[in-house]
Order: C-alpha cells, then sequence, then structure tokens
C-alpha cells in the first residue's frame, strides 16, 4: 500500500482527498507508483508527467521523508518508509505569486 | 422566448452568464475550474448544451473539459476514472489531453521546428490550447488551435485529438516566430457555406486558409504590411491578432492585426486597409455584426507599448460601412480613469434582433449592449481578468 498526497488542483481533478491510496505492483518507484496513479485516475495523465517524454512537468516537485526526490531517477526504489505505507509521496505545485 | 449563454473564460475560472432575450437581468454561475486559466469556451452549433472548455496551468498543463448539459456539469472526456488507459490490445484509449504534434515519416518528418527569438531553430513545444472551435454539423467534431501554433480536430467529442499536419507543413513552418504572447494559433473560422475551407490565424505567423478540409494550406496575408518584420510585405511573419466574419457572407473577412484593421473580399486572397478614422489601430479583438455584413467591431488598444484603451476611455468603435468610417460607441462605458484591456477572443455577437455584443476586459468586467453597440451595460464588474468571451443564442 502506497499512500500519495496530491496538490490541491489535481485533488480536485481526480475528485479525491487529501491522501490517495494506491496498491503497487514490484519496486516501488517514481515511475511505478505514478504509472499506478495514472491507470486509476487517467484524468491525471499529462498533469504530473509530461505525455510523450513522462518527464517530470517543470513546476511540480516529488518529496518524500523530507527529502526532494524530484530529481532522482524515475526508476530509483523509493525510501523504505514510503515502500511501506509509512510516510507519503508528496506530489508538490511550486510556490508562484498571481 | 429566446435566451443567451455567455461564457467567459478568465485567468481563474470559468463563467456562465445567462439572461432571457431583453438581456437585462442576469444570472451569473462559477467559478468552473477555480483557480485556473480558462483560455476558452465555445458551445456547438449542432448541439448547444455540448460546450468544451480549454483549461491551462503552468503547474498541471492541458486539460479538455466538455459539458453535455449546457455547462451544469462537466467532464474530461476520454477513459472514466478506475477503467484502465489501454485497451485489452495494449493500445491507449482516449486521453483529452494529449496533444502531440505529427512526426509521422510520412506527414510530419520535416516539421521539428519553428524560427526562435535569436534567429535558431527550436522544437516545437505543446502549452496550451488557445481557442476550440467546434463543428458547425457534428457536436463531437471540434478543432483546436494551440501554442506551439497548430491545429487539432477530434471527431469523438474530445477523447482523441489528431494534428492537421498540412498546415505546420506547407513549407513557411520553419519560419514561424513566436511573438511576445507566445506562438499561438488563436482563430479559427469554419465556412458555413463550404466544409472544405478553414481559415487560420498564427502570431506571429499570419492567417492561412485550407480549400480541402485541413490537408494543404496556404498562407493568406497578401496586402499586409507590417513595419516590425524586415520585409514588410512578406509572405509570412504577420502579428494577425484576430479575424473575424460574418456567417451569412463567407469569404469576407474582417482582422485586427498588431496594428492596422483590415478587410478581404476574397476569402483572405487580399486584403486592404480599413483603419480609416480610429483614433489607434492596434487592438486585439474583431467581430461582426450577426445582421448587417458591413457592421464590424473593434477596441481600439493605445499602442503595442502600452496595453489599454486610448486616453483612458473604454470605447467600442463600430463601422457600419465594413471600415473606413467609424463611430465611437461609449453609452455606459466608463470615460474616464480606464486603463484595462480587451484580449482577442474576448468579444461575440449573439444572434437576436437587435443583435447583442459582449466583451470582456483584462479588469474583469463583461459588457453587454443589446442594441447593437448604441449602449453598454456591465453584467458583472470584477471576475477575474478576461480571456475570451462567446455567446449561445438558445430558444
Amino acid at each position: 500500500m502506497i499512500r500519495l498526497v496530491l496538490p490541491y488542483h489535481l485533488r480536485n481533478l481526480a475528485h479525491v482527498g487529501t491522501e490517495v491510496i494506491l496498491e503497487v505492483e514490484g519496486p516501488i518507484t517514481q515511475r511505478s507508483v505514478l504509472d499506478a496513479l495514472e491507470a486509476r485516475y487517467p484524468m491525471l495523465r499529462g498533469t504530473i508527467r509530461d505525455h510523450g517524454t513522462l518527464q517530470r512537468r517543470p513546476f511540480l516537485r516529488f518529496f518524500a521523508c523530507e527529502q526532494d526526490l524530484s530529481n532522482e531517477p524515475p526508476d530509483a526504489p523509493l525510501p523504505e518508509p514510503v515502500a511501506s505505507g509509512k510516510e507519503p509521496f508528496i506530489v508538490i505545485g511550486a510556490i508562484a505569486g498571481g | 422566448m429566446s435566451h443567451v449563454r455567455v461564457l467567459v473564460g478568465t485567468r481563474k475560472g470559468a463563467f456562465i452568464l445567462s439572461s432571457d432575450g431583453k438581456r437585462e437581468k442576469w444570472e451569473v454561475s462559477g467559478p468552473d475550474f477555480a483557480g485556473w486559466e480558462v483560455y476558452h469556451m465555445k458551445g456547438s452549433p449542432a448541439d448547444p448544451n455540448r460546450i468544451y472548455a480549454s483549461q491551462t496551468s503552468g503547474w498541471f498543463g492541458q486539460i479538455i473539459q466538455r459539458s453535455d448539459d449546457g455547462g451544469k456539469t462537466w467532464h474530461q472526456p476520454g477513459t472514466p476514472p478506475g477503467e484502465p488507459t489501454t485497451t485489452p490490445q495494449g493500445l491507449p484509449k482516449g486521453e483529452s489531453n494529449k496533444f502531440v504534434y505529427d512526426t509521422s515519416a510520412e506527414t510530419g518528418k520535416p516539421l521539428t521546428t519553428h524560427q526562435w527569438y535569436d534567429g535558431t531553430q527550436h522544437p516545437w513545444e505543446f502549452k496550451r490550447v488557445w481557442h476550440v472551435e467546434p463543428s458547425l454539423t457534428d457536436p463531437d467534431t471540434a478543432y483546436s488551435g494551440v501554442e506551439d501554433a497548430a491545429l487539432f480536430r477530434t471527431t469523438d467529442g474530445g477523447k482523441n485529438w489528431k494534428e492537421l499536419s498540412g498546415l505546420r507543413g506547407h513549407g513557411t513552418g520553419p519560419q514561424w516566430q513566436p511573438g511576445a504572447g507566445g506562438m499561438c494559433l488563436h482563430t479559427i473560422i469554419l465556412d458555413p457555406s463550404n466544409p472544405r475551407r478553414i481559415w487560420i490565424a498564427i502570431s506571429a505567423a499570419g492567417a492561412f486558409r485550407t480549400d480541402d478540409g485541413g490537408k494543404t494550406w496556404k498562407p493568406i496575408n497578401k496586402g499586409l504590411r507590417s513595419q516590425y518584420i524586415p520585409n514588410p510585405e512578406a509572405e509570412i511573419g504577420h502579428c494577425v491578432h484576430h479575424v473575424a466574419m460574418n456567417a451569412k457572407r463567407p469569404g469576407v473577412l474582417f482582422m485586427q492585426k498588431h496594428w492596422d484593421v483590415m478587410r478581404s473580399d476574397d476569402a483572405g486572397d487580399n486584403w486592404k486597409e480599413v483603419s480609416g478614422n480610429l483614433p489607434t489601430d492596434f487592438g486585439f479583438v474583431i467581430d461582426a455584426h450577426t445582421h448587417e455584413p458591413e457592421t464590424i467591431y473593434v477596441i481600439p488598444i493605445k499602442s503595442d507599448s502600452e496595453h489599454y484603451v486610448h486616453g483612458g476611455k473604454l470605447t467600442v468603435y463600430r463601422s457600419r460601412s465594413g471600415g473606413n468610417e467609424w463611430q465611437a460607441l461609449t453609452k455606459g462605458l466608463p470615460q474616464k480613469d480606464c486603463y484595462v484591456s480587451v484580449l482577442r477572443d474576448a468579444m461575440a455577437v449573439d444572434s437576436l434582433d437587435k443583435c447583442g455584443i459582449y466583451f470582456g476586459t483584462t479588469g474583469g468586467q463583461v459588457y453587454c449592449s443589446a442594441d447593437a453597440g448604441d449602449s453598454w451595460n456591465p453584467i458583472v464588474r470584477d471576475l477575474p481578468g478576461v480571456l475570451s468571451v462567446e455567446v449561445q443564442t438558445l430558444a
């Protein structure tokens, strides 16, 4: 069981609350978690990762366990507390005014 | 009794303004898609309950929303939540926000770059949908004009979008260059008398036309003159801001260019300037009266360096002679200390008699004239900055 926290606008798009619970098979990585998220909530495809390249959108960051994992390789294992469900994987929007 | 539904896209969401045919009392609903930029919303002429909306964000990218009940509820066309995104054969299902440029060997291979600000070649990068133009006859068919400039079409109600790559591929694509607002395809006009003819316009490339349903295209910029490009009369490179046409007289086009108001009587093959006595011929919007083919409207903006209305006075100019002779329309509009702008897609006309004219400002006001421009009233005054205004006339 993976816990995932989405920013406000993506929660609205997916009609979910603050935290999403996902079942992810195999290694727990950024890619496998986001694949599972998009499979469950297809309306989020293209909003976190570019449709074509699957690169993280520039103004979004990935945090977990008080670490910024945004620039980690997508297939690198996520921290054990995320994999075990103790800590959430957080998708967060960059701060900007206006 | 007829009524009207005004679709307003703003920098922070979508609003729907409704009234009966008198257009005096209004109901305001929204914001829908609160906090998102809504570049454009437009209803299908074939089914007024079908409305498409372009919802976009610098953070989360592009979303296409669709309503099948006149804007009461919305959904993203495509795969329902919880269902697999691929078919049992592994093929992707609909992805309504997937705008992928055609790079196929057959039609798209040469179309990989355009000119960048520094003169180098730059890859086409999708940013957002500026304008959605539903088909005149089929609610499930619509066209999207996007940044970086290209034209896409859906034939399944917005679930899937496919580029009409003949536009970028007709030959001048690599010379196109973005204006300050980005390289956007912002105008799409469908010819009601010829389903194979479409006009589009791009900032800052110019106007283009297809006569074969989007397969092949040609620039139609003869007669345009733009001092900000090395050859002022070049085939492409003109910053066309908007083009309008009276649907009852296809082929007669009116254009608000960066500077200059222009007119074509031959479907865009040749243009002539009709700025006439306007106080300034810079501006963004232009629209045509529904019933009077020679009556057109513009809202002059002071200059390309000062994007607000001329003289601190919000003034619509109307020509009843197809240009050149313009009349200032000010009744009901602020005539001092007004420094708003009106963006290119933020004017619309209804089809009632008398023709209603609507526009929205960067200051969040939406004005209506129920008498073809003679007098104006604000419908709302304090919305977020208005990006687009469309109106549906409903039975």
